[in-house]
Order: structure tokens, then C-alpha cells, then sequence
């Protein structure tokens, strides 16, 4: 890392010098000595303002005074500056007391009803440097209260002070300027567009830098007051991208979650998703006391030593595999990843619950285990190409980091899909349309530099030859590659060995001298020695028999490319869920262990950089024991030790595998699938999921679905001619399987190609049409 | 340690320089005076005696006296309480628990947004300090003059809303109702709303 030379000013705060880089605002030069100057506007990853006019102070250059107190949130360090703030000059106390008075004026006396209350800046600061009493008589100005701006936030615009944090935030980070400042003077007010409500994925975070309560969170209206509640650092278990996070807990149940400030991950930002997905936890339905399948074929409450005798009886009599999905710790992952090669003595265990392909598990032990792309690099990028990723839908952080390096320097963006997105848009990135299936050409056309970056998605194994393209342009251009799946458990289990061609620290099976390395660490004699089975085909050796036991973590099978044989093989095999609330595979299964949700046990995910993002327990004292205790309980009942009873156990044997630098798995390369002739109403289908969607983890979340994207069709505006289809029409899409019917928007996208939503309210593609890239569906209007 | 185990006087430890003084007792002295002692006992034998034959009787407490708790009504019976947890917050022994909840127009238990749809005072813990009162925003809670609070289970000491709040007098309509017609959260609190008004009923 170059180490960049910057210009260092000194200037006089109170009596006390310090020295700051050039350009620092004085604001931000005060609080470096310590001094706290009263602020509402000011927020360090904003533009100045200068809106509240709270933070005046005195100040004086060369030996000129400013005539008037000046806002020190705009005004940058200069050489020989003399700052006087409230504390030393009374000129400065004087007028942020005057401010303050104004500011109140309007404000309404209902801190008692006001969410805020408590943990208010303007309460704090009215305190501090306020009057104690108002000399104002007249009549305060009113609005109707509150107004719901989306079905999430709720805006009282009497408590509003007008420092424009929310709608700056709204235009400079998430780019979604759905909100602003109407009218002027006493009436001026944060409003929203007639037609468009503030459907922005971002917007909790208006929320949580609304210094005064007139943006406040429906789901955590009325909750509880800061005093109620225990806080934890915690991290986001929703997607890849790893936000720090802040939980709340009051008497054991979490209301809200906050994002955590970490500069190098993201900022002091997160995602709605991230920061209003949290009730399926507490869900009525949760899985509480282990369950057997009787003889009758009825599930039935057992007590734990018999669930677990029942697991023992049938996982002994067959050969079994592991079906683990994405969302799991990393050392949950790491324990699965064991119990499947030491306790079931195979390799047939995958993590990837989802599309995918041979080709992605290669590429991922080829080129993603301990790889280590970081969002610093994103900061560094000359050019960043997206493959089979949808940044704001599928790791919206990474947008967020994209987008600032857009508005900064106008970073060039490039995204090889099939249909425009809107990030595509807000990005103004170079969109390079291919037809489903056929992104490897696309791929390899691109020009790339040392110095870029290419950001591949779980989506990109989806199209044969994406990943092979991918991995032969980062060789030739030397550029950065990251793949970011979109769950969060997904890159940790790939490190933990929780995939049929790695052992942990991507080891390869096939290497004797890695098996001897884990072999030593897991006191076991030898390691199974074969290239275990993926996902999909473990679902055909159970269908075909070979395999007769599944345990299963967190898996839904509706998730897979073939739902159906996915479902007969949960009915088939000898199936152990692990779950917290019933499933399609609870289900079906044969012995139903209940085990702990994210806030009621720590652990750690790997983000897509591979950085771990640590977390405690929130609810200190749920009952509920992790994946990796219980894998360890049956572990024991079969008469074999894991030494994995809890998660700092799992820590240390992790910190001690050390790196692998023998050979890693080889890549081999797979050629792109040729397009297949469509007629007239056929097409290629396309589709992403959502940020908002109907995804397990936002069960119950009706405030939160309110701010979903609407579920439309999209075809190009070629196609929409020929079959006689405006916006607005129903469009139907089917297979064999079946069809979805759509409202239809003509947008930019290939001609061969349709889209829709992937799993979104009345387009469940998978369960629906039973394909989701690049099979061709026919399209009519219906 | 050393050897001196006489305790330091007063003026030795030196604090601020205080002067001390030994105050002299004068023993008793003579028959009478070893009898002034029971003269105190003697005379009060002809004074009225202060017992009260408590529970048979109950003297009144004085007027101010820290009993119970009382959430009070609005003269139409919509709870006074808004659930902000203020009293909860005052509360130097953590004996209360607030839990608020938004009123909606199907189910309105206060005037404006915000009622208290849990509140329980714990007391085992309560001290009756009367901090909660002075910190309650809307002269919701008060406290009554009712002393008589022992019980024999520490679940039967929490008191819940229903135990707490105030009996309907004349002219209050049991929540949930609407608000009195044309009346806004702030009339209720200055007082404007004298009784329930007919459209109020029937909810």
C-alpha cells in the first residue's frame, strides 16, 4: 500500500493546538482534542451542509475575526486559524443557545410519546447548551402526525429540524433520492413524491441518523426506551456482505437492530433487509423440543437422549450424506464439514443449497478459498466488472461501496447480464446485454486492467463456461476477483471444508498429504479419499439408492433446480434436521432437531472478503443449543468424539489448521453451452432474487414486504411488439412444470429473454416453472 | 503494627482541626434521683393511649401518605397513561415495567398515539418514593392512600394494569372508544373534556 502524502495543518482550538490533515472541518478538528461541538447536520460520511446552524463558533484567521460565529461543520482548517467554541467564548455560547431556542420552537413537547426519547441528540443538546426555559408564547406550528412514507417509515414532520441528513443520505449513498425538502420557512418539511413512496432499500438508515424523532421505524414504534433494552455487537446473517451490526434485546425477544459503524466494511450503514429481518427468530412456530417420526409415520415430541438414540439408530444403518445450506456460522459449517468426513466417514457434503454446477465447486477451490478481495480494493479500482451479480439485490453494501466510488470519481462500472438493472442504471455502468447462458463470450471480450476488480455472483455458475471465462480474464488482466455469493454462511463454509472436493483451509481430498494434515488435527486415522458428491447428486444417489441417510442444516429444498427429486429424496432417505422452525424438510424428516437461531448463539461469518465477522450471543440465556453442540451429541451417541462442544472449542481447532500451500484443486476449464433455437413465443428465462422477497429469514415481516419491488415480467420492447404487449398486461410464462402470469414492463433486456423475479410473491420460479437461467419458457400474452 | 493499642482521640485524628469536647455525665445521685426515670413511665399511665386496635380499626392516614398506585382515567374513562415509560425510568428501585402500544381507531385505550399496554409495579421492590409520580407526564399515576399490601406469593405483589387502574366513575365509558368528538390529545390534557360524550359509546 502506497502511503499517501497529505498536507498537515495546525490551527488553535480553545487554547489547545492540533494538528489535522488539510481540508478537516473544524468540527471534526474539535472533537479530535476532545471538545464536542452541539450538531445536527453535521454527519461524517455526508456533504457539509451547514442546515441547523447549531455548531457556531468563533472564529478568527491571522488575527481576523469573522465578524459573526460560523458553522464549524463547513468551514475546513486553515493555517493560523484561532477557534473559539462555547467553551471559551461566550459569543459562541450565546448564539448556540439562540439556535437552539429557535430550533425549538416549532418542536412539539411530546418527547413522553416520542421513540427518540432517551437517546435524542436534540434532547441531549437542548440539555447542554439550551435555555431552560422558551420565550416563545405563540402558537407552535402543526402537521398532521405521523405519515406513513413507506409502509417502514413513518415521518412527524412537527419534530423535524430540517438538518436534511435523511435526504442527503438518500441522494449521496443509496442513490435513491425518493425523498426531499418542500415549501420554505416555518413550513418547510421533508416530503415525498406524489407517486412514489420511499421504497428505497436504504431507508432504515434515515431512521437511524434522524437526530430527532421525525423519522422513526413502524416495527419499532412504541417498543421499549434505550434503558430497556441490553445491546450486543452483532453481525448481519442475512447476506455476504457482513455488516457489523448492533441487536436490542429487551427481556430475551430482539426489537430492533441497528447497523454498527466498521469503516472498512460498511461504514455506519446496512440494509432493511439487514436491519428489519429479524422476527422469524421469535416466530410462534420455532422449533422448540427434538422430534421422531413414530411408527405410524406421525412426528412426535421426544426427549433429547432418544432423538438422539433415533439419529444414532438410523444414521449406523446406511450410508449417509450432509445437505448443509448457506446460512450457517462458519464454525457451524467447520462441524458439519467434520461430522460428515469423521463420523460418516464421506466427502458428500455441500454447502451450495441453490443453483449450481461442477464448474462453480472447481472454480471455488481453484480460486476462492483464502482469496482475499476487499472492499479497499473496490476503493482502489480503476474499473469494476460484475458477472451474475446484482449488487443492490444481492449485497447491497458492496453497492453502496460501488456507488460511492461512482460518485466520487465516476468509477466505471461494467455488468454483463441479460437484463438492465436498476443499480445498472443508478451506477451509470456500461451494461453489456448477453443472452441467459451466453455471458462466457462476454466475458472474454472485456478488456481489464491490474488495477480492476471483477466481482463474480453465485449466479454466474448458473452459465456454463461464466466461471472458466471469469478465472482465464483475472489470469490475463492480473485483476482482482472476488466471488460474492449471496448468503452469509456461504464463503465461511466453503473454508470450512463444507464441499465434497475441500477438507478446511481448501485442502484438497485428493491430496494425501492435506488428508494427513486434518487427519492429525481431527485424531483420526484416515479421511475419505474420493471427490465427494454436490448437492444435486446427492439428491440422485439417494433417488437411485446408493445413499440411504441425509442430515440436514438449514436447507430448503425449494431452493434447488429440481424441487421435485429433491423433495422424493427427503421422503426416501433416513433424513436429521437440524432447523429452528418447521420446514419442507422438518417435514419429511425422520428425527427433527431444534437448534439455536443467530441471536442466541455466537459465532462467526466469512463475508465475501473472507473477513470474519464475529458475534456473541444476544439472548443470553435461550436454552437452544448451536448446530455444532448437537452435532457433537450425536457424534457422541455413535460412539465418536468431535471435541467440538462448544463454539470457542471450534475456534481453536480452526486457528490451529494453518494455511495450505501445497497444489489446490485444478480448474478445469468447461466450454459455454451453444444457444438453443427459440420460436417465436419462446424465450430464455432470466431471473434474480430480490432483496425483498419471500425469503425464510423475513417470515413475518409485514412492514418490510410493504417496501418489496413490485413483481413484474420483463420482456424487450422488440418482443413486446410481437406479441402484442404493453406495460401493464399479463404475460404468461410456463414449462412443462407450469407458469407464473405477470404483469408485464417492457425494459431493457436481450430480445431472447424474459425476467422475473426469482422468488418474489406470485413468482416463485423454482417452484413454479422448475428453471431460473437460461432454459428456454414460453411467453404469451394471457 | 504498633504496640500502642490505646484508640486515638478525636483530636488526634486532626480532621479539619475540630475542636471536640468530652460532655461530663453526672451520675445519679440519691434516692430521688434514681427515681426520675420511672416518673416518665408513672405519668403516662393518665394520658389517652395512642394504640389502635388495628385491622378491627384503621385511623386514617395522613393526607399525603404513600400507599398504592393509581392509573388514572380522563373524566370520558380513556386511560390518562401513555405508556412512556417515564416512571419506569425514575424508578430507583426498577419496580416497573412498561411495555407501550399505538392506538388505532378500532382500539383506542388513550387520547393520542401511544397507550401503555403492559404495566405492572413490583411491590417487593417498590420503596413508594414517590419518584414515579413526580416524573409521569400526564398525571397518570398517582399514588392512593391504601397501605394494606401484604400478600403471601411474590407473583400475587405484581400488580398488572388491571390492578392499577382507577374504577369508572359517573360519566366514563370503559376503553377501548374513540376520543370525545372534536377534541384534540392536548383538550384532554387542558382539561376540556368534562364527561363522555354519546358517540363515544358502542365500540
Amino acid at each position: 500500500m502506497t502511503t499517501e502524502v497529505v498536507d498537515m495543518i495546525t490551527v488553535v482550538i480553545d487554547g489547545f493546538e492540533v494538528t489535522v490533515p488539510k481540508g478537516t472541518l473544524v468540527i471534526r478538528a474539535a472533537e479530535q482534542l476532545g471538545i464536542q461541538i452541539p450538531r445536527f447536520c453535521d454527519h461524517p460520511l455526508l456533504d457539509p451542509v451547514g442546515a441547523c446552524r447549531q455548531c457556531l463558533v468563533d472564529i478568527e484567521i491571522n488575527g481576523r475575526a469573522f465578524p459573526k460565529p460560523q458553522a464549524s461543520c463547513t468551514i475546513p482548517v486553515e493555517t493560523g486559524m484561532i477557534v473559539k467554541t462555547q467553551l471559551t467564548s461566550t459569543v459562541a455560547e450565546k448564539a448556540q443557545r439562540g439556535v437552539m431556542e429557535l430550533l425549538l420552537v416549532n418542536h412539539p413537547l411530546d418527547c413522553p410519546v416520542c421513540d427518540k426519547g432517551g437517546e435524542c441528540p436534540l434532547q441531549n443538546q437542548a440539555m447542554s447548551t439550551g435555555e431552560g426555559s422558551s420565550r416563545f408564547e405563540g402558537v407552535k406550528r402543526t402537521f398532521e402526525k405521523p405519515i406513513n412514507i413507506s409502509s417502514q417509515v413513518l415521518l412527524d414532520r412537527e419534530r423535524c429540524v430540517l438538518c436534511a441528513r435523511c435526504t442527503r443520505f438518500s441522494e449521496q449513498i443509496a442513490s435513491d433520492p425518493f425523498i426531499t425538502l418542500n415549501e420554505r420557512g416555518a413550513l418547510q418539511q421533508v416530503g415525498i413524491y406524489e407517486n412514489k413512496p420511499f421504497e428505497s432499500y436504504f431507508s432504515g438508515n434515515t431512521v437511524q441518523i434522524c437526530p430527532v424523532g421525525a423519522l422513526t421505524g413502524a416495527a419499532y414504534r412504541f417498543r421499549a426506551r434505550p434503558f430497556d433494552l441490553v445491546s450486543t455487537p452483532s453481525a448481519c446473517e442475512h447476506c455476504a456482505s457482513g455488516c457489523d451490526m448492533r441487536t436490542d434485546v429487551r427481556r430475551g425477544k430482539t426489537l430492533r437492530r441497528l447497523a454498527g459503524d466498521d469503516a472498512s466494511v460498511n461504514e455506519e450503514w446496512n440494509c432493511d433487509k439487514g436491519r428489519w429481518a429479524f422476527k422469524y427468530v421469535t416466530a410462534v412456530d420455532r422449533l422448540k423440543v427434538p422430534q421422531i417420526r413414530n411408527s405410524e409415520g406421525i412426528l412426535e415430541e421426544a426427549s433429547w437422549p432418544e432423538a438422539l438414540a433415533a439419529a444414532e439408530a438410523g444414521l449406523k444403518a446406511t450410508k449417509s450424506a450432509v445437505l448443509v445450506g448457506g446460512r450457517t456460522t462458519y464454525e457451524d459449517a467447520y462441524g458439519y464439514s467434520k461430522f460428515a468426513r469423521v463420523v460418516l466417514g464421506t466427502n458428500d457434503i455441500d454447502f451450495r443449497s441453490r443453483l449450481s454446477s461442477d464448474e462453480e465447486r472447481e472454480f471455488l477451490a481453484a480460486r476462492v478459498v483464502g482469496s482475499s478481495t476487499t472492499y479497499r480494493d473496490i476503493d482502489k479500482a480503476d474499473q469494476v466488472l460484475l458477472v451474475g451479480f446484482e449488487p443492490e439485490e444481492e449485497s447491497p453494501i458492496v453497492f453502496l461501496r460501488i456507488n460511492k466510488q461512482f460518485r466520487k470519481r465516476a468509477l466505471k462500472v461494467v455488468s454483463i447480464g441479460s437484463k438492465e438493472s436498476i443499480a445498472v442504471d443508478k451506477l451509470k455502468a456500461e451494461f453489456v446485454k448477453v443472452a441467459p447462458g451466453q455471458e462466457a463470450a462476454a466475458i472474454a471480450a472485456q478488456s481489464l486492467t491490474s488495477k480492476s476488480v471483477i466481482l463474480v455472483g453465485e449466479r454466474a455458475a448458473e452459465s456454463a463456461g461464466a466461471l472458466t471465462a471469469v478465472a482465464a480474464l483475472a489470469d490475463s488482466s492480473g485483476a482482482k476477483l472476488a466471488w460474492i455469493p449471496r448468503r452469509a454462511g456461504e464463503r465461511g463454509a466453503l473454508e470450512a471444508g463444507a464441499i465434497g472436493n475441500v477438507l478446511p483451509g481448501g485442502r484438497p481430498v485428493t491430496d494425501a498429504a492435506a488428508r494427513v494434515d486434518i487427519a492429525a488435527l481431527w485424531n483420526t486415522d484416515s479421511l475419505p479419499t474420493e471427490i465427494g458428491r454436490s448437492t444435486s447428486q446427492i439428491i440422485e444417489a439417494v433417488n437411485s439408492g446408493s445413499i440411504g441417510g441425509l442430515v440436514v442444516g438449514g436447507v430448503d429444498p425449494l431452493d434447488g433446480d429440481n424441487s421435485q427429486a429433491t423433495l422424493a429424496a427427503l421422503d426416501k432417505a433416513f433424513v436429521v434436521s437440524l432447523e429452528i422452525a418447521p420446514s419442507a424438510v422438518t417435514e419429511r424428516a425422520n428425527v427433527v432437531l431444534p437448534v439455536a437461531a443467530i441471536t442466541e448463539k455466537s459465532g462467526s461469518f466469512l463475508n465475501w472478503e473472507g473477513r470474519a465477522r464475529s458475534f456473541d450471543a444476544a439472548v443470553s440465556d435461550s436454552l437452544n443449543r448451536s448446530d455444532l453442540r448437537i452435532l457433537s451429541m450425536i457424534a457422541q451417541e455413535m460412539g465418536i468424539s468431535l471435541n467440538l462442544g462448544t463454539v470457542t472449542a471450534a475456534i481453536k481447532e480452526i486457528a490451529s489448521i494453518g494455511k495450505w500451500d501445497g497444489a489446490r484443486v485444478s480448474f478445469n476449464k468447461v466450454n459455454a453451452s451453444t444457444q438453443p433455437a427459440l420460436n417465436a413465443d419462446q424465450a430464455l428465462i432470466t431471473s434474480w432474487r430480490r432483496l425483498l422477497d419471500l425469503g425464510t429469514l423475513q417470515k413475518g415481516e409485514e412492514n418490510l414486504a410493504g417496501t418489496a419491488r413490485q413483481t413484474v415480467a420483463v420482456i424487450s420492447p422488440k418482443r413486446a411488439e410481437a406479441i402484442g404487449v404493453v406495460d401493464g398486461d399479463q404475460l404468461k410464462i410456463s414449462t412443462t412444470q407450469g407458469s407464473v402470469t405477470l404483469s408485464a414492463l417492457v425494459e431493457n433486456i436481450h430480445d431472447d429473454a424474459v425476467w422475473a423475479p426469482r422468488n418474489s410473491r406470485g413468482s416463485q420460479l423454482l417452484v413454479n416453472l422448475g428453471v431460473a437461467h437460461g432454459a428456454v419458457v414460453t411467453v404469451v400474452k394471457a | 503494627m504498633s504496640e500502642n493499642l490505646e484508640p486515638l482521640k478525636p483530636k488526634d485524628l486532626g480532621i479539619n482541626d475540630v475542636e471536640f469536647y468530652e460532655v461530663e455525665q453526672t451520675p445519679a445521685v440519691g434516692f430521688f434521683g434514681s427515681m426520675k426515670g420511672f416518673w416518665v413511665t408513672f405519668s403516662t399511665m393518665f394520658k389517652k393511649p395512642l394504640t389502635v386496635e388495628y385491622p378491627e380499626v384503621k385511623a386514617p392516614t395522613a393526607e399525603r401518605f404513600h400507599g398504592r398506585h393509581q392509573l388514572n382515567r380522563h373524566p370520558d374513562g380513556l386511560e390518562k397513561c401513555i405508556g412512556c415509560e417515564l416512571c419506569a425510568w425514575a424508578c430507583p428501585a426498577d419496580a416497573i415495567y412498561v411495555e407501550g402500544e399505538t392506538n388505532t381507531e378500532e382500539n383506542r385505550m388513550s387520547p393520542g398515539e401511544r397507550y401503555g399496554k403492559v404495566y405492572q409495579i413490583n411491590y417487593l421492590r417498590c420503596v413508594f418514593c414517590g419518584l414515579c409520580i413526580e416524573a409521569c407526564p400526564t398525571r397518570a399515576l398517582t399514588m392512593t392512600n391504601e397501605y394494606e399490601l401484604a400478600d403471601d406469593t411474590r407473583a400475587k405483589l405484581i400488580f398488572e394494569k388491571q390492578d392499577l387502574l382507577a374504577p369508572l366513575r359517573q360519566g366514563m365509558l370503559m376503553p377501548p372508544h374513540p376520543m370525545y368528538p372534536d377534541m384534540t390529545d392536548t383538550n384532554y390534557y387542558n382539561g376540556d373534556v368534562k364527561q363522555s360524550h354519546p358517540s363515544q359509546e358502542g365500540n
